[in-house]
């Protein structure tokens, strides 16, 4: 067992590195129980409130891709439909996150040689991680049912829901493991893993957006793909509606194998290395890189590539689900006005107001990718190559308007791809290609003034606190998400939603397209990145 | 002789740390300059105030003619850094990283670069994230020598080389100090400063203690010195400038303020002189007059380790 000598002390050394992070993460994630709960008894009180929901929730497949399917019409269970679908994404990026920062970010950093130095056996400290991640999410899955508990639900179904959302962060750990040992760096583990997040989140919708209504017309049971993915598994378990233990055999049993793959693979390679070999590049860079544009570029077009083929394969998925959205919906009051809500807007058509709903979340995603971009130059401010940069002929200003442009250029790209990509797809299935293309690519491509105030928010957060920035960016970015995107849903008052900019954007093509909110969004954008631009060009490096 | 670095009275504070505190720096055009302290003391924030990547709190900065701060591009076109710590991008050869540095200071000489390359031992083709500490500071210091530029603005360039390598560095620094251009250079190795370097200014604490050429310097301090006589020596440390005079006979040790010198040698030709020997004293010895105290405080005794 020496292997594992000296797992104790790097699981204490991980607990006090996290001391702050993981309970964050913990309590982030408890608030959505008093959040749902006590919007779900304000709005739905009677069971026939809840039956008359889920009538039309079952019909709407844009609806079954963002939550789940409903398993039954209890508190509990209505609860779990609002909840089941997103929260064991929060529970799998937590866990990615923490597995890989305690093993191949140690390695990167050289942290690991040391401690490997030391008397540390050579399994200790990918144990290590894992026993932090797996109790993290046990203490999370924990206080998760005593929460629900503690709104007078059913204790079994309570802690059900809580061992499920558990067992889908436990299970990730596991992946993250794999994805540590495979990559060198530790940005390259945390992409692969938060994709095999993202993918499971798909396949989730898919197969629930495919299920079958059950013949009451209000429960629902997945499709297929729904049992391929960690997320789907949590569902299955059904809370409060059979609460069905044996399904956490699955993302245990996922955890086992992907914890038998990653020790398998400790072993077989050295400290630092992974098992994809860097390759040689070249010994002279080409022209295209030697500008503080094409370093931008080459620095930033990895994420762009990314975040591009997700963002299609969104766009295919949502165009591929409109023709399903008129006929389903029509006669269905309460479907329709979920959908005209996220859509921020009132309309006649169906299909019109679902592509607007999904279009502001092309908007979040593009918004999501730009704010990404733009750490960028603070990284490289902080502990890259900035400060040597910096003091060749090239100015702050051409060095940050760079990572601007290629970012700005990109989350306009994205924007552009989805907008295509849906149009296309919905066009083909409606048989009114060109009017779809070109209507749906503009609707996209107007989301992109509103990213762009968050841009120039982070700019100016970058000018001003610069040890700041990738706080406030990704605070910023989600209170946006929340009050905007999600403000209607949520019931919050219109001046709340006003804080958002994409509460601003014509909900095209739900409503009509107008010129003006566009034009003070991108004025507000250019002032405050012209704000940033100046603030950044008087301060200290903040090296 | 012009000055191409000028600064006098320079004030930098963080927060409530004072990093420099009226730090003065003078490097005339054509010098190789050392730039000396502890951890700690300010020359990076010194360099970087230079570089006008930190703004000055108070006090005088020009470089190169022109203002640090304002004119930062233009100035910058006409040095190159190699800073303390190299980070490069992980995913960039070393080779690309290298012409990158040259294209975005204004140009580089192919021929010098190969040739650079070629001494410094350096494989270009691999990624910066496989490079060690010393393969980096090679990208930096091939990047820098092979820019066509004024002044050479180096933070402690070597701390990673090998000593073959250290070897090509000292070379470097020759051969664009015979063309003519300025280097000033932060170091902790003494045997390279007292190599390379025509002047230096040992800073502490953000102010320069001390500044000049090492001659100069010398002349501040002690000299070694043991002698052999034909008569018992008596009386030598009462002599003035006489330090730790350990008499045994006619054999005698001891240090001598260089100031003094001519006198106690005066002195010890009463008792005949038949050998005598006499270190200058070293670099190292100057700068651990200077943090003696420190080192005291430290419980580490004045002089140990020095000889």
């Amino acid at each position: 067992m020496s292997a594992f000598v000296g797992t104790a002390r790097l699981v204490r050394l991980a607990i006090r590195r996290d001391r702050i992070q993981l309970p964050l993460w913990i309590i982030g994630t408890l608030l959505f129980v008093p959040t749902v709960i006590a919007s779900l008894r304000d709005r739905f009180p009677t069971e026939a409130d809840r039956i008359e929901v889920l009538r039309a929730a079952v019909e709407s497949p844009a609806l079954l891709v963002m939550r789940t399917v409903p398993t039954g019409t209890s508190e509990g269970a209505m609860a779990m439909f609002q909840m089941l679908g997103y929260l064991p994404v929060v529970t799998g990026l937590m866990s990615t996150l923490a597995v890989v920062r305690h093993t191949r970010q140690n390695e990167e950093t050289g942290r690991a040689e040391m401690l490997g130095a030391t008397v540390v056996g050579r399994y200790a400290e990918l144990t290590a991680a894992l026993i932090v991640a797996a109790g993290a999410n046990v203490v999370l899955g924990g206080l998760f049912g005593l929460a629900l508990l503690g709104y007078g639900l059913p204790a079994a179904g309570s802690f059900a829901a809580g061992a499920g959302i558990a067992a889908a962060g436990v299970a990730f750990a596991g992946i993250a493991a794999v994805a540590a040992q495979i990559t060198q760096s530790a940005r390259a583990a945390n992409g692969i893993a938060a994709a095999v997040v993202g993918v499971a989140f798909l396949v989730r919708g898919f197969g629930d957006a495919l299920g079958q209504v059950q013949p009451n017309g209000y429960v629902m049971r997945s499709a297929w793909p729904a049992w391929l993915s960690p997320i789907g598994w949590v569902t299955e378990i059904r809370p409060y509606a059979g609460d069905r233990w044996w399904v956490l055999l699955l993302p245990l049993a996922c955890f086992a194998a992907s914890v038998a793959v990653a020790f398998a693979l400790t072993v077989r390679r050295d400290v630092g290395m992974g098992m994809i070999a860097d390759r040689r590049g070249p010994a002279q860079a080409s022209p295209a890189l030697l500008s503080p544009l094409g370093l931008a570029w080459r620095l930033q077009r990895g994420t762009l590539l990314g975040w591009g083929v997700a963002m299609a394969a969104f766009g295919v998925a949502v165009g591929s689900l409109a023709t399903s959205v008129p006929g389903a919906l029509g006669e269905n009051e309460g479907g329709a006005e979920t959908i005209t809500k996220l859509a921020g807007g009132s309309s006649a058509d169906l299909t019109d107001a679902f592509f607007a709903a999904m279009i502001t979340f092309y908007g979040a995603m593009a918004a999501a990718y730009v704010v990404q971009a733009l750490m960028r130059p603070r990284i490289e401010e902080a502990g890259g190559a900035g400060e040597a940069v910096l003091a060749t002929g090239t100015g702050r200003l051409t060095w940050l308007v760079s990572h601007l442009a290629v970012s700005v250029a990109g989350a306009a790209l994205l924007l552009l791809v989805s907008g295509l990509a849906t149009g296309i797809v919905a066009g083909l299935d409606g048989g009114e290609a060109a009017g779809r293309v070109g209507q749906l690519t503009g609707a996209a491509l107007m989301q992109l003034p509103a990213a762009l105030v968050l841009v120039g928010f982070t700019v100016v957060a970058f000018g001003l606190l610069p040890r700041l920035t990738i706080g406030l960016a990704w605070a910023a970015y989600t209170i946006c998400l929340i009050v905007g995107q999600l403000g209607e849903l949520l019931g919050l008052p219109q001046w709340a939603r006003d804080i958002s900019p994409f509460t601003h954007v014509p909900a095209v093509p739900a409503a009509t397209a107008t010129a003006a909110p566009l034009i003070a969004l991108s004025a507000v954008a250019v002032a405050l990145g012209a704000a940033g631009l100046a603030l950044f060009r008087r301060r200290d490096l903040a090296l | 002789m012009t000055s191409a670095i000028s600064v006098s009275g320079l004030v930098k504070t963080f927060g409530r740390t004072r990093a420099l505190d009226g730090l003065d720096l003078s490097v005339d055009t054509g010098e190789v300059h050392g730039f000396l302290g502890p951890n700690g003391a300010g020359k990076s924030t010194t360099i970087r105030v230079l570089l006008g990547l930190l703004r000055a709190d108070a006090g005088d900065v020009s470089l190169l003619g022109g203002h640090p701060w304002r004119d930062a591009v233009r100035l910058h076109r006409r040095l190159a850094y190699v800073p303390g710590d190299v980070n490069l991008w992980p995913n960039l050869t070393g080779g690309e990283a290298i012409d990158l540095f040259g294209a975005l200071r204004g140009g580089l000489d192919k021929r010098r670069r190969a040739e650079l390359v070629e001494r410094f031992q350096l494989d270009p083709s691999k990624k910066a994230r496989t490079y060690s500490k010393g393969n980096r500071q090679k990208v930096a210091v091939v990047a820098a020598f092979a820019s066509d530029v004024e002044l050479y603005v180096l933070d402690e360039p070597t701390s990673g080389l090998d000593p073959l390598m250290e070897a090509v560095f000292q070379e470097c620094v020759r051969e664009v100090k015979q063309e003519g251009r300025t280097v000033l250079l932060s170091s902790h190795i003494f045997s390279e400063v007292e190599a390379l370097c025509d002047r230096v200014s040992i800073i502490r604490q953000g102010r320069t203690v001390e500044s000049g050429t090492l001659a100069q310097l010398r002349h501040l301090t002690r000299t070694s010195i043991s002698v052999e006589t034909t008569h018992p020596i008596s009386g030598l440390d009462e002599q003035a400038g006489v330090h730790d005079a350990a008499v045994d006979g006619t054999h005698a040790k001891f240090d001598v303020d260089s100031h003094q010198l001519d006198q106690a040698l005066r002195y010890l030709t009463r008792f005949e002189v038949r050998a005598l020997t006499s270190a200058p004293p070293s670099l190292e010895e100057l700068f651990m007059r200077h943090y003696g105290d420190e080192l005291r405080e430290n419980g580490v005794k004045a002089g140990a380790g020095v000889r």
